[in-house]
């Protein structure tokens, strides 16, 4: 079987939907004929038709809005984002309406709609082009954030979040759209919304991460293999829901907790996740957990964004002072 | 209809004709100082669309077929004005007195080349504005201050016909009239939004219309035509600045590009469509029309050309020396003063850019 991107999953995903749901929709700018301008809904329209797939006027709070509206009548609407950096226009509507309308009803109205939107930096991308702000989303009541890292998780995740009743914030590490390849099995399999993937057994840390920094972890892992640090690395892909069970319970063998991302660092994921460990599993613990981040500054431009960016030896680093300053 | 070819606001038409006397102010000399301008800033973004092709700019906006309504934007504008420009705005910038490094700069990430201060005096500029339509709000915080100072200076922004679609646009529009403020609106409506054509943004067959419900002046301009184009400006300018008030200009004029670097044109636009567009473009009929006229040559403009490559090289030779940015400078126009932990964080930036500058890791 052939391997193939990410971006190739989330297409074939999209593609596997549209032909065995009706209700599905997929809306945005640019998304008919060019396909998204990373080219992820291409050929929907030609086999699905402009009324299952439409090109919106240039306006994100109306796309937000008119994704909201889709989602009441039982169309399951998947609305594109260019970029997560022009959510923001659309926010009341995902904050005040899309993760609302089942509570302000009492479950009479869902929003079962989907979000997608590529994040990150690492490709020289002009300003607003970069932003990873995946906590913003998480910390809304009523929404979901859901980041995969992998061809087969991207596929089968987001076919899990077309099915679900509620509103998703699908977010795509657009750097790795085409450099991480996998073979996928197109059998409309979805994946759970509620659990973190496993990607490496290990004895000495715990490390927790998502979307593009899952690569130099696992680079990372490796190096550390190398030097006698077993890392156990487990991609959270939901953002939210946590699975901290998973997590406290790869804690239970190696006792230390490494979280990398690429967001700020302030209020970031890490933090919760930290913050719930030193709640939850405090005992467990054999050092003081630590971050690997990005700083609170605003993405520079590409000139220096690589400084920025969270390279494999910043993980190595982190991971040898929590291992062998804490024996 | 081609819409290039629609009636509307024009002096010169495609062929270098003249369709109604020109305007009292357009003597052959301010002429072909607007046609100079324009084959100065089509050699620049002929350049910069090479440099990008060769690593060494990021993502490009290519601002082909737009070279008149920018140089009529440049020109018009006086000096204390305030111009709020969208990222095709090169020429207008230029124009205007920012030298081109600073684009460069721009677009090869660095974020310097917003910097129009201090040896420039239009530091009252805003920088350009990616997240679409958003300047037009700016714009009418920034009219709304100027008439607060009573100081008889006029903002002006730009926006392409994508931007219209947005709310920022229609509530700065509406606000603009409300208000009654010294604010020019121009829309670069080259027919394009990326992939979506001006028909797919709204139903109304002018652009301009959408000025009717926010009660203020609203006109449509040959945008390839820079007569046309700097007349208005200028007539919408002189009415801000006696108070009587907002103007929306719709500048018709073609994306002769890609959208960008990044973008595949061919994928969604017809190749007769474009060739058909070229015909209307704003240099050649200039140029048609000042050889008639014999204020121009071939020579002339061989001559022309060939100074322009030498400017533009110059240009690009001092873009290219530039000392780098300080990869810490992200942090240092963050904040007026940073605390403890950015500032720790500063340090972490720099020792991790000596570390990935030397290449070794202990
Ligand atoms: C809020 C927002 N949404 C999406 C984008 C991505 N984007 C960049 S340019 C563009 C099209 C703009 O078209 P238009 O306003 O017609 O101007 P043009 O580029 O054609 O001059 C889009 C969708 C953005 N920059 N900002």
């Amino acid at each position: 079987m052939a391997e193939v991107t990410l971006l190739d999953a989330i297409n074939m995903a999209l593609h596997y939907e549209m032909a065995h749901d009706q209700n599905v929709v997929v809306l945005g700018e640019d998304v008919g004929d060019n396909g998204g301008v990373f080219r992820a809904t291409v050929g929907l329209k030609e086999k699905y038709g402009c009324k299952r797939v439409i090109d919106s006027p240039l306006a994100e709070a109306l796309i937000g809005g008119v994704t909201v509206g889709m989602a009441t009548q039982g169309l399951r609407p998947v609305a594109e984002f260019q970029f997560q950096g022009f959510v923001f226009p659309a926010m009341e509507h995902l904050v005040c309406h899309a993760a609302r309308m089942r509570n302000r009803t009492r479950g009479r109205l869902t929003c079962p709609a989907v979000f997608r939107a590529p994040f990150g930096g690492g490709i020289h991308a002009p300003e607003h082009h970069s932003e990873s702000v995946e906590a913003l989303f998480a910390h809304i009541p009523g929404i979901s954030v859901v980041i995969p890292s992998s061809p087969q998780r991207a596929y089968g995740l987001l076919l899990a979040a077309i099915r679900s009743n509620d509103p998703i914030m699908f977010f795509e590490p657009k750097r790795i759209y085409r450099t991480v390849k996998s073979t996928v099995i197109d059998n409309g399999e979805a994946l759970p919304l509620n659990t973190c993937f496993t990607l490496r057994k290990g004895r000495d840390l715990t490390l927790v991460t998502w979307g593009a920094c899952v690569v130099e972890s696992l680079q990372a892992a490796q190096t550390l293999s190398e030097l006698g640090i077993e890392a156990e690395v487990i991609d959270l892909a939901t953002i939210k829901p946590i699975d901290m069970a998973s997590i406290i319970k790869s804690l239970e063998k190696t006792g230390r907790l490494l979280v990398v991302h690429e967001a700020c660092k302030t209020c970031g994921v890490g933090a919760e996740i930290i913050a719930r460990i030193s709640e939850q599993a405090m005992c467990l613990l054999k050092a003081p957990p630590r971050r690997v981040t990005g700083t609170d500054t605003i993405m520079p431009y590409y000139k220096n964004e690589d400084y920025f960016m969270i390279q494999e030896d910043d993980i190595v680093d982190a991971a040898k002072m929590l291992v062998e300053g804490w024996k | 209809m081609n819409v290039l070819a629609m009636p509307m606001h024009r002096f010169i038409d495609h062929r270098g004709k003249l369709v109604k006397p020109l305007p009292e102010w357009a003597d052959l000399m301010t002429l072909k100082g607007f046609y100079c301008d324009m084959v100065l800033t089509r050699t620049y973004d002929n350049k910069a669309v090479a440099l990008q092709r060769t690593g060494k700019l990021g993502t490009y906006p290519s601002h082909l077929g737009s070279e008149a309504i920018g140089i009529a934007i440049g020109r018009a504008l006086k000096k204390s004005d305030v111009f709020i420009p969208y990222y095709r705005d090169l020429p207008a910038l230029w124009a205007r007195g920012i030298g081109m490094e600073k684009n460069l700069q721009y677009w090869g990430g660095d974020e310097r080349g917003s910097d129009f201060s201090p040896d420039e005096e239009r530091c009252r500029d805003l920088p350009f504005c990616v997240p679409i339509a958003t300047q037009c709000t700016h714009a009418v915080g920034v009219a709304a201050a100027l008439k607060i100072q009573g100081n008889h200076n006029v903002a002006l922004v730009t926006c392409g016909d994508g931007a219209t679609s947005k709310g920022d646009f229609l509530e700065s529009l509406n606000c603009a009239g409300a208000w009654n403020i010294p604010l020019v609106f121009v829309i670069n409506n080259n027919q394009w939004a990326i992939s979506v054509p001006r028909a797919i943004q709204c139903g109304a067959e002018l652009l301009s219309d959408k000025a009717k419900g926010a009660g203020i002046e609203g006109i449509t301009v040959d945008g390839n035509d820079v007569v046309a184009m700097f007349d208005i400006v200028t007539m919408s300018l002189d009415h801000a600045r006696k108070g009587k008030g907002a103007t929306l200009i719709e500048a018709v004029s073609y994306r002769l590009s890609d959208h960008t670097t990044a973008d595949d044109a061919s994928r969604y636009r017809s190749e007769d469509e474009l060739q058909q567009a070229w015909e209307f473009e704003p240099i050649k009929r200039l140029k048609t029309f000042l050889i008639e006229q014999g204020a121009w040559s071939e020579q002339d403009d061989i001559s022309w050309q060939a100074h322009c490559k030498e400017v533009i090289e110059t240009v690009v030779d001092h873009y290219l020396s530039m000392t780098p940015q300080a990869p810490e400078s992200a942090f240092d126009f963050l904040y007026e003063q940073l605390s403890e932990d950015l500032l720790s964080q500063r340090d972490l930036i720099i020792n991790k850019a000596m570390r990935m500058q030397g290449g070794n890791h202990g």
